[in-house]
């Protein structure tokens, strides 16, 4: 018993001692800080390749405070170990990254650390940057350090979240070193696609499930995950959109926001379509291209889940007797957009059952969409629906979501949705 | 169907009602209270905008069949032309209507935030407003106008004169 004991607690000081002797070797050093270098020394031509890039990597949104200065940073991310602000990445030299050079960019962006040698948190996720080439790490870098200098100063982080080493025991199990590699099978278009969608895009920040660690898990990209209490919709074979996407629509749906046959970006989707407007055409549809499915990849039973939408779509079944309540709501706070009732306005609501909101078998969604309405981003253009908080009590709505999911959803009833509708009501009120 | 609403404190039976109607219908055409406007009939707009127990809703997308058991405030229900309230007062003192064809969906909305938030900031009080439309382009004056009754209820007459208008 003693001698078990002594071994083992020899093995646990091992331990200690091999993660601290990893922990200190895993330390990067300082890279020397530069002069803040003139616009002139950047070419024109590759900033602008850069701004097109930094779209795609929807850079300014997480680095712009609410009604802050443009990439001086501040947004605030709750995290369980308290919140983390974005940092400054304007180009002043003080508070933002005017001394850093290209270098020391680079290795943030592939291996999230900061010029000073402090590991950054996944937040920012370098855990995708790391696929982004050299060519499109110069551009990004061109763009960025051509902003306007703003010196804001972002709260530094309290413990826990002030231990930074411990970021390089996640990085030795979850950071994914290796640069992209082309599937030399499929056509640069397909290939481009996906070097946007793992890399810069990062698409699976939101859309791949994570692992207790908050790492996403390797085994199921873009599997479907959740962020700010919505669900970010999978967007593999397992895509709860009734009709699957076709790159056209995706493409389509990547600039504008929206789309008939599956309906509005919504949601933290909002600022991501928003952020993507100065991408370019050809980029949106290399993106759509790698993630749309193709009339091979769909197999028979979503060929068999589409038409019966299709025919749901078509068909208007009368509400049963038992469901007259909750069909009189439908009738006069819905039907107008959505089942195209009203001779007022073009374009009408997405037809309910088109709706991957309704058709996912997670109600969170739905229900937000259905308080918060959906409101045109920054720039002023875009879907709009109007939200029903204040219209309907918590019974209301569960008796008009459930009316809407048994008419229009095509899948079994969503589960306890009195809780949902009454935690996220009490979440939006916080 | 029969349904029993209340409007501005009085209980209203509406005998052979199809439950479905929009309030907006049944206020204007049942009730003749005529303050609150159709204007697109699909949420965007607030020119019907009401309250119901305490929140600002367009009034055009809200069946009767939600509204048993609750309390609908209309601008009726604020002041009359005789005896105005503060933001209808506060609306005539800044002379905050054009067409006025908005104006009673902007002084409900306005009327939800004071009662819920006295003392608005200038940016609270536009980030509120922001789903009601004016095409006129009297914005300014209906922020002046809320920002008048926001102030008159939070000062004492004395301490605070008509001093930096």
């Amino acid at each position: 018993m003693r001698r078990r004991l002594r071994i083992g607690l020899a093995f646990f000081v091992l331990l200690v001692l091999a993660i601290g002797a990893y922990v200190l070797w895993a330390q990067e050093p300082v890279i020397a800080g530069i002069r803040p270098p003139p616009r002139s020394a950047f070419d024109p031509a590759l900033i602008e390749t850069g701004a097109r890039l930094a779209a795609i990597g929807n850079c300014a949104f997480c680095h712009t405070a609410p009604g802050g200065a443009a990439f001086a940073g501040g947004r605030p991310f709750p995290t369980p170990f308290g919140t983390i602000y974005s940092p400054n990445i304007s180009p002043a030299p003080g508070n933002g990254i005017g001394r850093w050079s290209e270098a020391a960019f680079r290795r943030a962006m592939r291996q999230g650390v900061s010029r000073r040698g402090k590991h950054l948190y996944p937040a920012f996720p370098y855990d995708h940057y790391a696929k982004v080439d050299d060519g499109d790490v110069h551009a990004l870098y061109a763009f960025i350090m051509t902003r306007a200098p703003v010196e804001t100063f972002t709260p530094p982080l309290q413990f826990p979240l002030n231990q930074r080493w411990a970021l390089t025991l996640w990085n030795l199990f979850f950071l994914d070193r290796r640069p992209f590699h082309p599937d030399p099978g499929r056509s640069a278009e397909w290939n481009r696609g996906a070097y946007l969608v793992t890399g810069l895009g990062h698409c699976g920040s939101c859309h791949t499930p994570r692992n207790v660690f908050a790492a996403e898990k390797s085994s199921r990209p873009l599997a479907g995950g959740e962020v700010e209490g919505w669900r970010a919709p999978a967007l593999d074979a397992a895509s709860p959109a009734p009709v699957p996407w076709d790159a056209a629509q995706l493409s389509a749906y990547l600039r504008h926001g929206w789309d008939a046959e599956h309906g509005a970006a919504a949601g933290p989707m909002r600022p991501v379509v928003d952020s993507m407007a100065p991408a370019d055409d050809a980029d949106l549809h290399a993106i759509a291209t790698y993630l749309a499915a193709t009339p091979e990849s769909i197999s028979p039973a979503r060929k068999q889940r589409a038409s019966a939408a299709a025919s749901r779509a078509a068909t208007t079944e009368l509400p049963a007797s038992s469901e007259a309540a909750a069909a009189a709501l439908f009738a006069g706070a819905c039907a107008g957009c959505h089942m195209g009732r009203t001779a007022m306005l073009p374009p009408n609501g997405v037809n309910l059952a088109l709706s991957t909101a309704i058709g996912e078998a997670d109600p969170r969604n739905a229900i937000r969409i259905l308080l918060d309405g959906i409101r045109p981003g920054e720039s002023g253009a875009g879907p709009v629906m109007p939200g029903f908080d204040g219209v309907f009590t918590d019974a209301q709505l569960v008796a008009l979501l459930s009316y809407i999911r048994a008419h229009y959803g095509g899948g079994p009833p969503w589960a306890d949705l009195a809780a949902q509708v009454h935690d996220i009501r009490a979440d939006r009120k916080r | 169907m029969t349904i029993t609403i209340s409007v501005n404190g009085a209980a209203h039976r509406l005998d052979d009602i199809d439950p479905a109607t929009p309030l907006l219908y049944v206020l204007r055409g049942e009730l003749g209270l005529n303050g609150a406007k159709f204007g697109c009939g699909l949420g965007q707009c607030g020119a019907c905008t009401v309250i119901v127990d305490g929140e600002a809703v367009f009034a055009c997308l809200l069946p009767i069949a939600a509204l048993e058991q609750r309390a609908v405030i209309t601008l009726e229900g604020l002041g009359s032309a005789e005896k105005p309230g503060r933001l209808q007062q506060a609306f005539i003192d800044e002379q905050a209507a054009q067409c006025g064809y908005c104006t009673a969906g902007m002084i409900m909305r306005a009327e939800a935030l004071l009662d819920r938030n006295p003392t608005p900031t200038d940016a609270q009080i536009r980030d509120a407003m922001a789903p009601n439309l004016c095409r006129c382009g009297s914005h300014m004056r209906i922020l002046r106008a809320i920002r008048r009754a926001a102030d008159a209820a939070s000062a004492t007459p004395i301490a605070k004169p008509e001093a930096g208008r």
